[in-house]
């Protein structure tokens, strides 16, 4: 499997990254090589293998139900780009 | 008293105890020694007055007897990647720029209330997403070794550069590192520094900027083997907050320090002996076989078959997380926002502007690997691929207690070598990554100088949270390989 | 089966539901921070709600314990074993850059809703699977002309997403559904069912087709938050696809906004492009296993549901199925219902609860909890009819006595005279009263026996309609020579 210019430019998209047309061209060479070397895993028989969920054997603990956090807006919006009293403000989104 | 910064945890923390020397004299020579050694650019932020800060109140917990932490007192370094309350944390990207959390990493909280005093924060690959230091935003870290009779600058390895090379160059007494594929024992064994990577689940990663969240596991870069035994018995220990965090006892690391292995069985796993392997790391490797024979250790070949696919597995399975993992840096809540015409916009600039070269690579390959139609074909096949590295260890340690490897393929390299070849760069971690894929824990110990003259570690692998072995075997390489030199220090004449 | 015409012939809507359930928890699913409604912006927002950087979820338990309740209530299999999965997307109120959901292994597998419907038949409707996932923050467009607003209070709230087959063949029977759904969950205490607050709403999937034929290509209405606009927006929205193909043109499939004020749907914007959501296992979290054991005690402890208590109001109270199926919808008033009933007369108790009482709170605006009159006076004055004390008449006028002045019913009757009369003597004297005033009437009446309605008037009105009907007419057929 190897990918092609209009792919990089795809996934840099899907990944929200805009990308030059000098970068996708490196992009994709960069890219074919490790998909190509990642390749060798296909001669693993892995038939009958169960995927790793996790490399930790045990039940996964859970919380109980109270309120514990929270009541900080301050905190929660001081570091952003731009907030107004405690919103954090954004280019508009048309929906 | 520059002096002061070349002791071990363990001779400070004497010092400290028999009133000898007080936190804040020993952290001003740490602040004095950093001043001198900007060369290295191994701090992105340096925190002299609150390093004597919380030095002077060291001092003031130990004069009313209420001092009682293995760290109390102690100066040490914090990889970039621990986000600390009121203190930028960067994680080596412009994408966090001016990013200061208000609240702190579960292991820096366990190291304050053991009494560690916070010298700054470590430079370090971007996201920790390198094996040579050269991808943070911040520029490289530099090794304070060179080899002999050049000045070129070395790498220190990566992605804990900052904290391998500031350990290294007396900067800190310790430091905190991440080790994702090796970020922790590739660094360690480039500057002749102890590297100890625990197993997954032992220390929290509450509050350390995830880059693969299955993966990542925090641990010390120190000068001894003692010195990472005291800094693990502070940085460990379960937490509710991370629910991949195991609830089990941390050891006093401190006493499992016998120096006895006699009856050890120690496993030599054959796929580690690769083709084009330089003779120096074989023999280094031959020779740690050696001095644990000679401590009474049984030698005992072992195979971990799936080997030579860690590391292809790691390149899919470590981006495909990273790219979900960094998806929150998106110019809204904290950091780099590059204005554009619309949100979307917005957010391809401020990614575009805010990530580097090689964290795009990944995330790239991270996106396509799990995108509509290739899932199965790469995440799936490698996570099953992942159950059989797993396996391997879990064969091969039905028969033995540990197991000895080198480190790395080959010693320090040179700044700029490898940055043109991401796979060739990949290759560092050949040794350091299939035990990531499992769990497990590792250490890489100082074990001899290259004909470069440059350090060379040995690794130590070790059973799900059975530390204890690690630290007991690693310090009978540390005490076999005797005293070994350390760098001049080049970099204080260019400050 | 309810068709549309088309030009062409007629259409078949098939309709599908995506229903967000908001679990009823005092926190989030994967942090320890507030659930409340109407908070300031971003106050009931964790450092984990903000996807900080290093932050975790950690799951919380009352959450998966509320999952499994409501899995057992709509009789789906539960999955001891599911898995907690990623789905990745940009948007500004989703914080993460991706919303935790279970994509592969939910926690509940197939279930099955029954509809009572109007004319009478039960329609069953297949539930797909339940998940558990987080909600999304709220983002505001309209308080700055070039900026939105983000409030992350919601980001995070433990959501359940309950997706059924696409069983529905009408904009009637998809409200059907989710009044059911929503009276199900109410029963059961794991959601609030409150739509204008966004506890509930359901992505709706419309298309027609031919009857018999294959499937459509169906588009997806977002987030419909009321019962009468899922209904507004089925109805449109098949009218437009039924156009759209006879027109010659073909359905793209697509995520649609409903317009309440227009009763329209238009394509969204932003999901325009086609999605890739990249999902795969949340490696901060391991999977989800559930004992059996826990199961089964959420099982021996469920409340009774709606369709066990239509089944029980119509063995224990004799209703008939419609009686008992309006009782039921509302849990509120079925508990009324059975408060008023136990140990009375259920048709006197069903009438008058669906009638009188019903219709007076409607009228008022109010509900079952915010009556003036409780269920202890409302069978009290049951109790008056049935011994006698008052007819039915009467007791519509102590019923709006209580409405108004509150009081106990039997007190109101007797300070007032309400008490119906049965002494024979004085109804005797009203109706020789009555037959005397009228002789022409009583000349009539012997050619037109149904004509003695009139007469029993006379009487009632001239005893204020005190006296006992049944006497009255007994004592006028035997005067008027009737019998």
């Amino acid at each position: 499997m190897s990918v092609d210019l209009a792919t990089v430019r795809h996934i840099a998209h899907l990944a929200r990254i805009s990308i030059s047309d000098e970068d996708a061209k490196n992009m994709e060479g960069d890219l074919n090589s490790i998909l190509e070397w990642v390749e060798q895993l296909s001669e693993v028989d892995t038939d009958g293998v169960e995927p790793m969920t996790s490399v930790v054997h045990m039940e996964m603990k859970k919380r109980d139900d109270v309120v514990s956090d929270g009541g900080y807006a301050e905190k929660i919006v001081h570091n952003a780009p731009a907030y107004e009293e405690t919103f954090f403000m954004v280019p508009k989104v048309i929906e | 008293m520059s002096d002061l910064t070349t002791l071990t945890i363990a001779e400070a923390r004497a010092k400290l105890d028999a009133g000898e020397i007080s936190s804040v004299e020993l952290t001003q020579a740490f602040v004095d020694e950093i001043d001198k050694a900007d060369a290295l650019n191994a701090f992105i932020t340096k925190t002299p007055e609150k390093a004597l800060e919380m030095a002077a109140q060291s001092d003031q917990r130990r004069a009313k007897g209420e001092a009682a932490g293995k760290l109390e007192g102690i100066p040490v370094g914090i990889k970039d990647l621990f986000c600390t309350e009121g203190t930028l944390t960067t994680a080596g990207s412009h994408i966090l720029d001016g990013f200061v959390p208000d609240y702190d990493s579960t292991v820096t909280t366990n190291m304050w209330r053991d009494g560690a005093v916070m010298l700054g924060k470590l430079n370090l690959d971007e996201f920790a997403m390198g094996s040579s230091n050269e991808t943070s935003y911040y520029g490289p870290v530099v090794n304070p070794w060179q080899r002999k009779g050049s000045n070129a600058k070395l790498v220190p390895g990566g992605s804990s550069g900052g904290s391998a090379t500031s350990v290294r160059a007396n900067l800190c007494m310790a430091a905190t590192a991440t080790d994702t594929g090796g970020s922790i024992r590739q660094p360690g064994a480039f500057t002749g520094t102890v590297g100890l990577k625990p197993t997954y689940g032992r220390c929290s990663r509450w509050g350390i900027v995830a880059f693969a969240s299955s993966l990542d596991q925090a641990g010390p870069i120190t000068k001894t083997v003692e010195d990472a035994a005291i800094m693990l018995g502070s940085m460990a220990g379960h937490d509710v907050k991370d629910t991949t965090s195991v609830d089990v006892p941390v050891p006093d690391y401190e006493a499992v320090l016998t120096g006895d292995i006699r009856g050890l069985k120690v496993g030599i796993p054959k796929e580690y002996r690769v083709d084009g392997m330089p003779s120096e790391i074989e023999d280094l490797w031959a020779k740690g076989i050696e001095w644990l024979k000679s401590a009474g250790a049984e030698i005992v070949d072992v195979s971990l078959p799936h080997t030579k696919y860690a590391l292809p597995t790691y390149y899919i399975v470590a981006p495909a997380e990273a790219s979900s993992n960094l998806a929150r840096y998106d110019g809204v809540r904290y950091g780099l926002r590059v204005e554009g015409d619309d949100i979307i916009d917005m957010y391809e600039k401020t990614r575009a502007e805010g990530f580097g070269e090689e964290v795009k690579r990944r995330i790239l390959i991270g996106t396509y690997v799990l995108s509509a139609g290739y899932y199965d074909a790469y995440y799936l096949k490698a996570q099953k691929v992942r159950t059989l590295i797993a396996r391997d260890f879990t064969q091969a340690f039905e028969t033995v207690d540990v197991m000895l490897t080198p480190s790395t393929p080959s010693p320090a390299f040179g700044i700029g070598e490898r940055m043109d070849d991401p796979l060739a760069m990949y290759l560092n971690d050949i040794f350091t990554v299939s035990l990531n894929m499992a769990g497990l824990p590792g250490i890489s110990v100082p074990a001899g100088i290259s004909q470069e003259g440059t350090p060379l570690g040995l690794q130590l692998i070790g059973k799900a949270f059975d530390e204890a072995t690690l630290l007991r075997t690693g310090q009978i390489i540390e005490q076999a390989a005797g005293d070994l030199p350390t760098p001049a220090s080049w970099w204080k004449e260019m400050s | 089966m309810s068709l549309i015409q088309g030009a062409t012939g007629d259409w078949e809507i098939v309709i599908g539901l995506e229903v967000h359930a908001q679990i009823s928890s005092q926190s989030k699913l994967f942090s320890g921070s507030s659930t409340e409604f109407g908070a300031q912006a971003n106050s009931q927002v964790s450092m984990v709600d903000a996807a900080m950087p290093g932050m975790l979820p950690v799951i919380n338990k009352y959450c998966v314990e509320q999952a499994v309740k409501t899995g057992l209530g709509l009789k789906a299999e539960i999955n001891l074993y599911s898995v907690f999965d990623r789905k990745n997307y940009f948007y500004p109120d989703l914080p993460q850059g991706y919303q935790i959901s279970q994509f592969k292994h939910p926690i509940v597998g197939e279930g099955i809703v029954y509809l009572d419907m109007k004319d009478g038949e039960t329609i069953e409707v297949g539930i797909e699977r339940l998940h558990m996932e987080q909600d999304a923050g709220k983002s505001m467009h309209d308080q700055h002309p070039s900026m939105s607003f983000v409030d992350l209070n919601r980001s995070g709230v433990a959501l359940m997403e309950i997706v059924s087959k696409p069983d529905m063949r009408s904009s009637e029977q998809a409200r059907a559904y989710v009044t059911k759904l929503r009276t199900i969950l109410r029963y059961l205490g794991t959601c609030d069912g409150n739509m204008e607050q966004g506890s509930l709403r359901a992505d709706v999937n419309v298309s027609v087709r031919r009857p018999g034929d294959e499937l459509g290509t169906r588009c997806e209405i977002k987030n419909v938050n009321s019962i009468r606009f899922i209904g507004q927006a089925i109805e449109f929205e098949a009218r437009r696809q039924v156009d759209i193909i006879e027109e010659g043109g073909e359905i793209v499939q697509q995520t649609r906004l409903f317009d309440p004020k227009s009763g329209t749907t238009r394509a969204m914007r932003s999901k325009e492009e086609a999605h890739d959501y990249r999902y795969f296992p949340d490696p901060d979290l391991l999977p989800l296993e559930i004992e059996q054991s826990m199961v089964d005690e959420l099982a021996a402890n469920l409340p009774e549901l709606p369709d066990g208590k239509k089944a029980r109001f119509i063995e224990e109270y004799g209703l008939n199925p419609y009686d008992a199926g309006v009782l039921i919808m509302d849990k509120a008033s079925s508990d009324f219902f059975e408060d008023v009933a136990k140990g009375r007369d259920a048709r006197l108790a069903v009438n008058w609860v669906t009638g009188d009482f019903f219709g007076a709170i409607n009228k008022a605006g109010l509900d079952v909890a915010s009556s003036p009159i409780s269920a202890d006076q409302l069978g009290a004055l049951i109790d008056l009819i049935k011994d006698g004390t008052i007819s039915g008449k009467i007791a519509k006028q102590v019923f709006e006595i209580i409405w108004e002045e509150g009081g106990d019913p039997a007190e109101i009757v007797e300070s007032r005279g309400l008490k119906q009369v049965t002494d024979t003597g004085a109804i005797e004297a009203a109706v020789d009263a009555v037959i005397a005033g009228n002789p022409e009437k009583v000349e009539e009446v012997k050619a037109k026996p149904n004509m003695l309605g009139w007469f029993v008037g006379q009487v009632m009105k001239a005893t204020q309609g005190k006296a006992n009907p049944q006497a009255v007419n007994q004592l006028l057929r035997q005067r008027l020579g009737l019998d």
